[in-house]
């Protein structure tokens, strides 16, 4: 996302200001809830404040700081962690009901990186809840609702990163500012149409080009029981997004800059199932999605500027097994490939790499409630010409209010 | 001629037209299965979860989405039993007739009075509900309050078939009563019985029969049993006369088959909610079998 950077000296007192107003609402919030039965106190409209606790220690066999997907200019929040302890982002969420029509919710991610803390407003949006015809719209910064992961925070998802796919052509995740509208038809299978509308500031926009009015998206997705104890969803969604100077950092430290348009579309399945319905004791989790992205457009390196004209695409399969309570195991597989055709440029991007990038990535995870839970992370990645073998441990826990159990 | 062709024609205008059932989404089945007894063919009753899930565990899946979405009404325990779940699912049905405050929601808990209710919350006392024990359904003075709501709320809602739903919930109340007081009565022997239960999901039940729960198989509320807290229940149970381990249809039976086979007390499954056990098909069944099990056991 895009990132508002503190200097370490400067932030300091408004980290401390921040974490006081933290422990104040919390102070406030956990007690008073019910000494009695009808008991009401002011406190009773606070939202549902909780706080996602994230830390990781990462070991690489390469310079993780070189890191590039051949056949694609990465952005956003593409990079790898850096080596060593690191915190992941502390992500502080509230929600709430705002009057009888409308809901708001409110995701901000605070990172701690060498160069400064970064205060990240992921969420910020309005919603409606009672709109007629199984209509709901939105306003703010949200994540956008293509596919399947993009929409997921990071302390839900079955790994300790994205996908190579979501990682190269959506910079993590695209979220940005605008509108949605959804809706879902009145009917016994699931069917839920959507658009949305967005400033087109974030990966792969960039700049709020086309008057603010940047990016816009497209998606369908249908679901379903197919027995008792197992469930599926599909859909297809489209985003197009218009960029000026849409700049990616290459290993030499040069940037080059993309001004054109993208095209995405992307197709997402998955598969649940639970023994005898009860994801409790037993359930495998199967998902994958493919993606295809056409950009045209220019690319300026200096003074430098040829034209560039590419088609990405790739897919992920993944599956995550939970063989017991509290302990799971995961599996995925990642590929991508690429067809560009770049102009005379001074320097050499990805983009002329002719090599398929690939990974495989395996987990276990342990978790002692759904509040707290432990991974250990090992993944071959082959994005680069020579393999490089990463280790990931995490922990990833919740205080506060109780997350959403989203399908 | 003229006659007839006009008085057929104002027929058809006059007939009423085919009245559709009352839709009802029910977050458990025992929601589902009084809203059938109140509604007769009436009502199109589904429920959101099986006796085999563990209602704290259930996700906003696709298909409840859809149902969400064709509700007329939507009956759920509350007191944040479905908090994990039905707020997304409220979110995301673009519903807006059972959004809560409306007509078409109803909270179950709302008729009834809490147990349990915790003066301080924290999460290392486990998964605690800081609104009360939601449990409601195991005591069927319960039931007959809530159905007694639930009827008033349906006939508001659906004001062409109230006077079906005023006669059946009238019958069912009449039936209920009788059937309460054979339990009650049949249930007197139970009176100061010790028991086990894996989860505190028999709180109500304990409250009506007078039961004694000595202790619980989880160390803490939505913490899986462990071998060292199965072993301090052990120690603590050398000293008690405890008649039976209790657990539901949806829980891990080796915790209580361990303890069971090493103090000789019977371990039973005593039905949560309708259909948990094939002998429960309804509300009176369901009972039916909780105080012959509970007897059986205490011999």
């Amino acid at each position: 996302m895009h990132p508002f950077s503190i200097s370490r000296r400067r932030s300091a007192p408004l980290r401390r200001a921040t974490a006081a107003c933290i422990v104040l609402s919390f102070g406030g919030l956990a007690p008073q809830l019910a000494s009695a039965q009808g008991a009401i106190t002011s406190n009773a409209f606070n939202p549902a404040l909780s706080l996602i606790l994230d830390g990781k220690y990462s070991n690489y066999s390469r310079d993780p700081r070189d890191y590039q997907i051949s056949g694609t200019l990465l952005g956003g929040e593409a990079g790898l962690l850096s080596e060593g302890f690191s915190l992941g982002e502390t992500e502080l969420a509230a929600s709430a009901n705002v009057d009888d029509k409308f809901y708001g919710q409110v995701t901000l991610s605070i990172s701690d990186t060498d160069e400064g803390t970064d205060l990240n407003i992921e969420e910020a949006y309005v919603q409606t809840t009672t709109l007629p015809e199984g209509f709901t719209a939105r306003a703010g910064k949200f994540f956008s609702d293509i596919g399947y992961q993009n929409s997921k925070h990071s302390h839900a998802w079955d790994f300790a990163d994205q996908p190579l796919v979501y990682r190269a052509l959506l910079g993590e995740q695209f979220g940005d500012t605008g509108v949605q509208i959804k809706w879902v038809a009145p009917a016994t299978l699931f069917v839920e149409l959507g658009a949305e509308a967005f400033r087109g500031s974030e990966f792969p926009a960039a700049k709020a080009a086309n008057s603010g009015t940047g990016a816009y998206s497209a998606f369908g997705h249908v679901g379903g029981d197919i027995s008792n104890e197992s469930s599926w969803r599909a859909g297809i969604s489209y985003l197009h997004t218009d960029a000026e100077d849409r700049e990616s950092v290459l290993t030499t430290d040069e940037t080059v800059a993309f001004t054109g348009s993208s095209h995405v579309w992307i197709a997402d399945a998955i598969w649940k199932w639970a023994d005898h319905g009860n994801p409790r004791s037993r359930n495998l989790v199967v998902q994958g999605e493919y993606l295809r992205r056409k950009e045209s457009g220019d690319l300026a390196a200096g003074s430098a500027v040829a034209a560039y004209d590419g088609t990405q695409s790739g897919f992920y399969l993944q599956a995550a097994y939970q063989f017991m309570p509290r302990w799971r195991v995961g599996l995925r597989y990642d590929r991508l490939t690429a067809d560009n055709s770049v102009g005379a440029l001074p320097i050499d991007t990805p983009l002329t790499d002719d090599r398929d990038p690939s990974r495989v990535t395996a987990m276990v995870d342990f978790s002692n409630s759904e509040f707290s839970r432990f991974r250990v992370q090992v993944a071959d990645d082959r994005s680069r010409a020579r393999a490089d073998k990463q280790v990931i441990l995490q922990y990833v826990f919740s205080l506060g209010a109780h997350g959403a159990h989203q399908f | 001629m003229h006659k007839i062709i006009v008085l057929v024609l104002l027929g058809s205008v006059l007939a009423a037209p085919a009245h559709a059932a009352l839709r009802v989404f029910s977050c458990e089945p025992e929601w589902a299965a009084l809203a059938k007894e109140i509604g007769g063919d009436k009502v199109d009753a589904t429920s959101a979860t099986s006796p085999d899930q563990d209602v704290h565990y259930i996700q906003a899946r696709p298909s409840l989405i859809a149902q969400m979405r064709r509700a007329d009404l939507v009956v759920c325990t509350g007191a944040d039993l479905e908090v994990g779940w039905l707020p997304v699912l409220m979110r995301q049905g673009g519903n807006a007739k059972v959004q809560p405050g409306q007509d078409g929601y109803f909270e179950a808990s709302s008729a009834v009075q809490l147990l349990e209710v915790p003066s301080s919350v924290d999460r290392s006392m486990g998964d605690v509900h800081p609104f009360g024990n939601p449990h409601i359904q195991l005591d069927p003075n319960n039931i007959g309050k809530i159905a007694a709501a639930l009827a008033l709320r349906m006939e508001k809602l659906d004001a062409a078939d109230a006077e079906t739903f005023r006669q059946r919930a009238a019958d069912f109340n009449a039936r209920w009563e009788k059937a309460v007081a054979k339990w009650t009565q049949q249930g007197a022997a139970l009176k100061g019985m010790q028991i086990v239960t894996h989860h505190r999901s028999y709180v109500y039940l304990d409250h009506w029969l007078g039961l004694e729960e000595i202790g619980s198989l989880e160390p803490k509320p939505g913490i899986e049993p462990t071998t060292g807290h199965l072993a301090e229940l052990l120690d603590q149970m050398k000293n008690k006369h405890v008649k039976a381990i209790v657990r539901s249809s949806y829980q891990d039976s080796r915790a209580s088959d361990w303890l069971s086979s090493r103090t000789s007390v019977k371990a039973i499954v005593l039905p949560h909610t309708v259909e948990s056990v094939p002998e429960a098909k309804d509300l009176f069944a369901m009972f039916d079998v909780i105080v012959a099990r509970l007897i059986e056991a205490n011999k």
